[in-house]
């Protein structure tokens, strides 16, 4: 598991609010930074794909545990 | 202008159901970095109030699921709006889905544009002090010189 500077918890909420507050999260950080995020919405998975390819965020690590999707990114 | 993406929407209806696509769709484009405006005319006005007030109709949507089958001439009666608007509001939350005004609230920080079609303020008398202090008023030729240059246009 990569070592991260920040941690979200989006459990519970739905699309687009983990993308919403994910974003937010990023804008407060330094770049090379890495955010850590918990999310329940299985729409996660592929929008956290979509969210780095387009922002230019490193996805690093995205990985499910127990109905909890762990997503690891990486400021640009 | 800077090369950011640009996305364009013109929201025309006014529902509790129907506010969701332009302010997720809004919101999202912008935390991906795209320059998004929003025009808002005829019954799309309603999502500008600064109180909103918005219900959700099962008449004349045959599609909407419902707890249990009520007939459609029971759906008429009084009360039955404000109800079924209050329990699709109470079955977002308890999904997590944000509220409308949360949303709302989301595009403005994000500097989405909120842009009403001023000959439909005038058409159903709208007050603009009841309306967002963010919205500014124009026309059909203002819509597109934004448009023209979007590439992606949505008419919901």
């Amino acid at each position: 598991m990569p070592d991260f500077n920040q941690e979200l918890d989006a459990s519970g909420l739905n699309c687009p609010l983990p993308i919403l507050r994910a974003k937010k999260t990023l804008k407060g950080m330094e770049s090379g930074e890495v955010l850590r995020i918990i999310a329940t919405d299985p729409g996660s998975v592929k929008d956290f794909e979509a969210f780095a390819n387009q922002t230019g965020n490193e996805l690093m690590e995205a990985s499910e545990e127990g109905g909890k999707y762990i997503f690891f990114i990486k400021k640009k | 202008m800077s090369d950011e993406k640009k996305l364009a929407i013109i929201a025309t209806k006014g529902s509790l159901d129907w506010a969701y696509p332009p302010f997720i769709l809004a919101s999202t484009a912008a935390a991906l970095g795209y320059e998004t405006e929003i025009f808002f005319t005829f019954y799309g006005l309603a999502l500008l109030k600064k109180k909103l007030n918005l219900q959700v109709t099962s008449l004349g949507n045959p599609a909407m699921p419902m707890p249990m089958p009520v007939p459609v001439i029971m759906q008429t009666l009084p009360g039955m709006q404000a109800m079924m608007s209050s329990m699709m509001k109470k079955k977002m939350k308890s999904k997590g889905v944000a509220s409308v005004d949360e949303l709302r609230d989301l595009c403005l920080e994000a500097e989405v544009r909120m842009v009403a079609c001023q000959m439909t303020v005038d058409l159903f008398d709208f007050n603009t002090k009841d309306l967002l202090d963010e919205v500014e008023y124009a026309g059909a030729a203002s819509f597109f010189e934004f448009a023209g240059e979007s590439d992606i246009c949505l008419y919901i």
